[in-house]
């Protein structure tokens, strides 16, 4: 991703900041600039809302065959998440073996580098989980 | 609403084979399967008023953009200036196309128009073409993290065996079926058939889903000649009427949904389609189904009304979607097996319809065929299309 993509973006990234929506009180992530169930009617009624980063595996993946970014952290763990307050994420689960990742089990939100463009090149850096019990 | 303005009709189609052309370009591809159809519509390209193209990334894998005039140009339509359009939905990118020029021909803009999906996808390395294909999901909030296109898949499939008992074998039997389909079609990318063993015990690509639950990376087109129906009865013998089109959307991204064992694109696309043609799901013989990932077709024959929720699986090991059962499913191989040149599939499902309904598909007829459906989806579901055809 490039630089000035992943800079704007980077609250987001670094912070799971989402959006809390005034009329219907959904929360969302990532932020959004308009309600998708309320549409028109939440123009100046979102505000910024901060996800706590807990959520339950509701799906996951083991990934042999990766994008080339990750092809040296094969295998790797993909989960679907369901965050605490509402939506979900997908993001990927560490600090464990892939046999201990089971559907129901809580995760937490942890800051790491993502991926890096070769020694020299941009370090990204982003959320990913890891189990809670 | 929900109808077209006047009758549509397929009166040619034509595909290469699909596989690795190390040998042949994009170009080469596109003017093989757009001759074909013509010469099967038996008419000369001077006939032609328009033509649309499928392709979900020739910027990605050929840095070519603007293919619509580059196909336009080899196949000799430039002359005329005929109007040229390429229509970009991931893999949903041929039958979309379809359904545009379905709406360009019952709008009375134009009477014949050709329609074309191509794609060539063996000019990069097989990591390059992971992520080329993972642009049809979220880059942004799923590629960024590592999710390949087969892992959002792999995470539709786990859900489906947690939620409704579906097993590593239902999805072993889908591939087992469309390679033995796949084996009676001289145009499939595989015509040889697996066993269950192979299957189940295939390496691993995105738990639970092996080499044989993915469907292979291919290069390969398909084209079709479309018109009215009163100039197809001119033309033809044996027009297969359009009955039913429809087209739905869902989010791009996989987390943005309520569920991710069925897709609403689907349900929607097939809705409307069936609306138009005034049936429902009991009355299709045959159907050409989006089998990108084996867990793909499970999810599509319960989105599509064949089987109810949570049965698709068990439908499928029940034998009920093979070759002349209750619903033959993915009859030309499909995905798994024909192969999946992204843009050309939704023209190549078009294709094999035609083929059943006029009695000509060989050794893998369906009896007594005289309505079909394909199911074409872009991504994760972002785009389904659903098509519905008939004897006239």
């Amino acid at each position: 991703m490039a630089v000035a993509r992943h800079w704007r973006n980077q609250d987001q990234r670094y912070n799971l900041a989402g959006t809390h929506c005034k009329v219907c009180g959904g929360h969302f992530f990532p932020k959004t600039s308009m309600c998708p169930s309320c549409h028109r009617r939440s123009m100046g009624k979102l505000e910024r809302f901060q996800f706590s980063g807990n959520g339950t595996i509701s799906s996951y993946t083991i990934i042999q065959d990766g994008m080339p970014q990750y092809s040296s952290q094969v295998p790797y763990v993909i989960a679907y998440i369901d965050l605490e307050e509402g939506d979900h994420i997908i993001g990927q689960i560490v600090d464990c073996e892939p046999s201990e990742v089971e559907i129901g089990k809580g995760v937490e939100m942890v800051f790491r580098k993502l991926s890096e463009e070769g020694r020299s090149g941009t370090i990204q850096y982003g959320f990913k989980f890891r189990l809670t019990m | 609403m929900g109808k077209l303005a006047r009758d549509v009709a397929i009166i040619g189609v034509g595909q290469t084979r699909f596989g690795e052309h190390w040998n042949l370009t994009f170009r080469e591809l596109g003017i093989e399967a757009g001759f074909r159809a013509m010469e099967d519509a038996g008419i000369s390209s001077s006939r032609i008023e328009a033509l649309y193209t499928g392709t979900m990334s020739s910027g990605l894998f050929l840095n070519q953009e603007h293919v619509s005039a580059m196909i336009a140009e080899v196949v000799g339509l430039t002359e005329n200036q005929v109007p040229a359009t390429r229509i970009e939905a991931a893999g949903a990118s041929g039958g979309l196309a379809f359904h545009q020029a379905i709406l360009d021909v019952a709008s009375g803009l134009h009477d014949i128009v050709v329609v074309g999906g191509a794609e060539k996808m063996s000019d990069v390395v097989s990591n390059v073409a992971t992520e080329f294909v993972a642009s049809g999901a979220d880059q942004a909030w799923e590629g960024l993290f590592g999710a390949t296109m087969p892992s959002l898949f792999a995470l539709m499939a786990r859900k489906h065996m947690h939620d409704h008992g579906t097993t590593k074998e239902h999805l072993a039997r889908v591939a087992v079926k469309n390679h033995a389909h796949g084996a009676k079609n001289p145009l499939a990318q595989f015509q040889r058939e697996i066993t269950m063993d192979m299957a189940v015990n295939a390496a691993m690509v995105a738990d639970p889903l092996g080499m044989y639950d993915c469907a292979p990376s291919s290069d390969g087109s398909a084209s079709l000649v479309l018109c009215d129906m009163k100039t197809a009865r001119e033309l033809s013998d044996n027009p297969i009427r359009v009955a039913g089109t429809g087209q739905g959307s869902d989010s791009l991204s996989l987390a943005n949904r309520k569920e991710i064992t069925s897709m609403r694109s689907t349900v929607a696309a097939s809705r409307r389609a069936y609306e138009m043609a005034g049936i429902g799901p009991d009355d299709i013989k045959v159907a050409e189904v989006h089998d990108s990932y084996t867990i793909s077709e499970i999810i599509a024959i319960e989105d599509l009304g064949f089987f109810k929720k949570g049965d698709g699986g068990f439908a499928t090991e029940r034998g009920d979607t093979a070759l002349n059962s209750t619903i033959t499913v993915n009859p030309s191989g499909g995905l798994k097996a024909r192969g999946h040149p992204l843009g050309a599939t939704g023209i190549a499902q078009i294709n094999e319809l035609v083929l059943q309904l006029r009695g000509d598909a060989g050794d893998r007829q369906v009896k007594d065929a005289n309505i079909g459906l394909a199911h074409n989806i872009g991504g994760t579901g972002g785009t389904a299309v659903v098509n519905i055809l008939e004897v006239v």
